[in-house]
């Protein structure tokens, strides 16, 4: 039987410019820049493990995301890069999620899916950062969940071996499918796109589920159905008071030195 | 669970390792207690493990009022299926408050799942605590080169990751007594997970987390042979070496190593950041050190509005000679 694999991913504002994205001191609001959305990083390990596991035994993979139509061009790249099926979950309701909030609504769009053996997602987004999402889903669908994933192997058709990061070590679980895992940057080194996969992605459908399509009603999903809200925000206020050591580079260096000697620090 | 009219206690889910209670557990009953004396309720801690009967003191003499333990073999090591089992039936009794996890790599999994299983918010990286006026539990995280505060207004209990170093170790009352109470162990854990091994290897060099100088590298090395002057910089200080992300995305350091909002918590005596813009994600990582300086070739680098004294200078340039002062000073002494 083959492996029914579903990847979560999540288009995110892109990590070189989502800096721009700052609170106004004046309003205390966030300042508005028009950041480009780009492929999750810790995502991609996630979908490479599931490429992987493809072409060693055999998967179909179903790439699952959340969020506005923009989102369908992540998804499209991860058709491109040999995933089977692409679903995009996107509707106004959705909005303003938490990641209590997503993870329901991305696990019913996981039971919506039907049939799966494993699910994979990035450890942690590079925006909210939180890694709640994939140990939520795990939760919401009843399935066992190993975050931090380092190292996978597969057993036999229903067990993996995994290796999650530790303190200064690591944990080695066995996990019996279905179950969830979250991966690391150390799980395998994410391929590039190639033009013959760009070319094959062109004809592959990408279904869009909203609201109806999974059965949710307003008040389950988006920021309606989140636990956490922003109540306040503050730019910082707690700023030292910076001596800059000037003179010749030289010197620089000798003065710090001595200011640190003084100080008792070295 | 839904808000109640009156308040439950304030909650620690503590760690140990090796029948260790790590100081992130510690430090929270510490930040515990003081909510808890807000909100006039008490301080309980929830402890599982084996072998635990003898190391419970330091949670009293912390602050706790109650440690809830569950001391078997079962428990031995960290199940993520069983730790939520016990830790959610009991919370659905007790319905505290507030519940905080440290940010271990074990706390950062078992949050979510007992956040999803009782039906309420979780917050990460949480560099503060307050209760506002209505009496509800402000978190503090930095983002967007800010701070901003999640409230989880309905949902009970407000849940809340820290990490460690975040807040100080509370004074030790070796004289605080509290109740203790035994936790019924399931008779066998799911075998949906089973774990066959844990590691833990010696670190091989100064831990950031303890460490009285840190020297932290950013982008600015340019290359390995920068980053390699920045750790020999490090060496010759005998300090911890940590570094930015963009440091780890270029591989030349490794995660473990990272400072900031989602990596070590440092609070040195002395840290120097060296070619690094000085980004908030980072400087919250290093907030508590008691002395910084910063080298940047760029003077307008956020880092120098943070630190006390500041050099501007290619650190390619610079650490070699500050490298060569250092020693020459210690031949002087």
């Amino acid at each position: 039987m083959t492996l029914q694999i579903i990847v979560c991913v999540k288009a995110v504002p892109d990590p070189a410019q989502a800096g721009r994205i700052r609170i106004d001191p004046a309003t205390r609001t966030l300042t508005r820049a028009d950041v480009p959305l780009a492929f999750n990083p810790l995502d991609r390990n996630a979908l490479e493990a599931a490429l992987q596991i493809k072409e060693k035994s055999g998967a179909r993979i179903t790439v699952l995301s959340m969020g506005p139509s923009g989102a369908e061009s992540i998804v499209r790249e991860c058709l491109s890069l040999g995933a089977d099926h692409g679903i995009l979950l996107s509707d106004r309701a959705f909005a303003g999620a938490d990641a209590y909030a997503t993870s329901f609504t991305l696990a019913r769009g996981i039971e919506n899916i039907g049939k799966y053996d494993l699910i994979l997602c990035g450890m942690a987004s590079s925006d909210g950062a939180t890694e709640w999402v994939g140990p939520q889903i795990a939760s919401f669908l009843g399935i066992p969940a190993a975050t931090q994933v380092e190292e996978l192997t597969q057993a036999d058709s229903q067990t993996l071996i995994v290796r999650s990061g530790m303190e200064n070590g690591y944990r080695l679980m066995e996990i019996k499918l279905p179950a969830l895992l979250t991966a690391t940057r150390k799980l395998n080194r994410p391929r590039a796109l190639s033009f013959s996969g760009i070319i094959k992605a062109r004809k592959k459908q990408i279904v869009q589920w909203g609201l109806q399509d999974l059965g949710l009603a307003e008040d389950q999903v988006g920021q309606a159905a989140s636990p956490t809200v922003v109540s306040a925000m503050t730019t910082r206020t707690a700023r030292r008071q910076v001596e800059f050591i000037e003179g010749s580079i030289e010197e620089k260096a000798e003065i710090l030195v001595q200011r640190l000697a003084q100080a008792g620090l070295i | 669970m839904t808000t109640k009219a009156n308040c439950g206690p304030v909650w620690v889910v503590a760690e140990q390792v090796d029948g260790r209670i790590q100081n992130v557990s510690l430090q929270l009953v510490g930040k515990a207690r003081q909510l808890a004396d807000e909100l006039d309720v008490p301080v309980e801690v929830v402890l599982l493990g084996q072998g635990m009967k003898d190391v419970v003191e330091p949670l009293f003499a912390a602050g706790a009022d109650r440690v809830y333990l569950g001391d078997d073999p079962v428990l031995n090591w960290y199940h993520a299926e069983t730790y939520t089992e016990m830790i959610v039936s009991l919370a659905l009794k007790i319905q505290p408050e507030i519940l905080l996890i440290g940010s271990t790599c074990t706390g950062r999994e078992l949050a979510p799942l007992v956040a999803a299983r009782l039906a309420t918010g979780l917050t990460a990286h949480c560099i503060d605590l307050k209760i506002n006026d209505q009496r509800i539990l402000e978190q503090w995280i930095p983002a967007y080169g800010g701070l901003i505060s999640i409230i989880c207004p309905q949902k009970r209990p407000q849940m809340a990751t820290v990490a460690s170093g975040v807040f100080p170790l509370p004074d030790m009352d070796e004289s605080r007594r509290g109740e203790l109470v035994m936790l019924k162990a399931p008779e066998a854990v799911s075998g949906r997970i089973r774990t066959l091994e844990v590691v833990r290897r010696e670190p091989e060099t100064v831990a950031l987390e303890s460490a009285s100088i840190v020297v932290a590298g950013g982008i600015g090395a340019g290359d390995e042979d920068g980053w390699r002057q920045i750790s020999d910089l490090a060496r010759i200080l005998n300090a911890a070496l940590g570094c930015t992300r963009p440091v780890v995305d270029a591989g030349w350091a490794g995660h473990e190593t990272m400072i900031g909002q989602s990596g070590k918590m440092v609070s040195p005596e002395l840290y120097l950041g060296i070619g690094l813009s000085g980004d908030l994600q980072h400087l919250i990582g290093v907030a508590g050190a008691r002395v910084m300086a910063a080298v940047n070739k760029d003077a307008r680098a956020p880092v120098f509005e943070q630190v006390d004294y500041g050099i501007v200078a290619d650190c390619r340039e610079f650490v070699p000679l500050l490298i060569e002062k250092i020693r020459a000073y210690r031949q002087s002494r």
